[in-house]
């Protein structure tokens, strides 16, 4: 159970992988072109967010009529619904750090071994970053992570 | 520095899908939000309980990239239009945000918003706007 538990989590995460990597999220110039909507426009972002999105609704209306996932007793999904201070300036910070880098997280763990320096630098400087904001607010992701299955 | 970069649909629709595919297949067979933030800021020490099937999702997301290029011989567009202070600087700051804001665009902006979480809509409307704006002021009021 926990070898496939560990050998499933690893091919969700390729199809996760395969997916940023073909629809141009690993390509901080791409990112920026899509963010920079008075200069080099490049829209294919949002058909990727658009594509996401759908199948997600989609999806989990189906999942979520299930009883429960396959490893799990229930399904781990946020209660909070609070758009509290920590939120609002948490995700502007994030906007302004990825408009700077043109990586998300998302974007960029996937880029960290196809053979460039870029995607490394800014995945330990994320990491550090983590670090000192779980060092400086430890129930920052409470709700998320924290929960064992 | 600007880099110019064609519109791609149909690698965006389909990366797009794929991503999504992830998002409803680890929900279903794990019961967790496929979001960047919260696996892997649980493996930034301190590390959490729990951070095995973490740990084994984040490599899966790595092996394809490295396959293709390494053992495939295949290339991936990639073009870095900043410098490598502001990769660093932006890096960190993103670390920091996506803690607080607790999540990024896979966590936020597409399993929040699939699940019609307010926090998640919100986030994902100040995070765009932020990076938009952040953009605009660099490339066309800095002229960096």
């Amino acid at each position: 159970m926990s070898a496939m538990k560990l050998f499933s989590a690893f091919l969700i995460g390729a199809v996760f992988g395969i997916g940023i990597l073909i629809s141009g999220m690993a390509n901080p110039a791409k990112v920026i072109n899509f963010f920079d909507v008075a200069g080099t426009w490049d829209p294919s972002l949002l058909l990727v967010m658009v594509a996401a999105l759908v199948t997600a609704m989609v999806g989990y209306r189906v999942v979520f009529a299930r009883p429960a996932p396959q490893f799990s007793d229930r399904f781990h999904t946020p209660q909070s619904t609070q758009i509290d201070a920590p939120l609002v300036l948490g995700s502007a910070a994030f906007g302004l750090g990825w408009g700077i880098a043109g990586f998300c997280p998302g974007g960029a763990i996937p880029a960290l071994a196809i053979g460039r320096i870029e995607p490394v630098l800014f995945v330990v400087a994320m990491a550090v970053g983590m670090a000192i904001a779980k060092a400086i607010r430890p129930s920052a992701l409470g709700g998320m992570v924290t929960s064992s299955s | 520095m600007e880099i110019m970069t064609e519109f791609t649909p149909i690698a965006a629709l389909l990366g797009g899908f794929l991503i999504g595919i992830s998002a409803v297949l680890l929900m279903a067979v794990h019961g967790r939000i496929a979001g960047m933030t919260g696996i892997l800021a649980t493996l930034v020490p301190p590390i959490q309980a729990d951070w095995g099937w973490r740990a084994a999702f984040i490599a899966g997301t790595i092996a394809p990239g490295a396959i293709w290029v390494f053992a495939a011989g295949g290339t991936i567009p990639f073009a870095v239009p900043v410098s490598t202070t502001a990769m660093i600087a932006g890096g960190l700051i993103v670390g920091v945000g996506v803690v607080f804001g607790s999540g990024c665009t896979s966590g936020h902006g597409v399993c929040g918003i699939a699940r019609f979480s307010r926090r998640s809509i919100a986030a994902t409307i100040i995070f765009m706007a932020a990076s938009i704006a952040t953009v605009y002021v660099i490339r066309h009021v800095l002229g960096a």
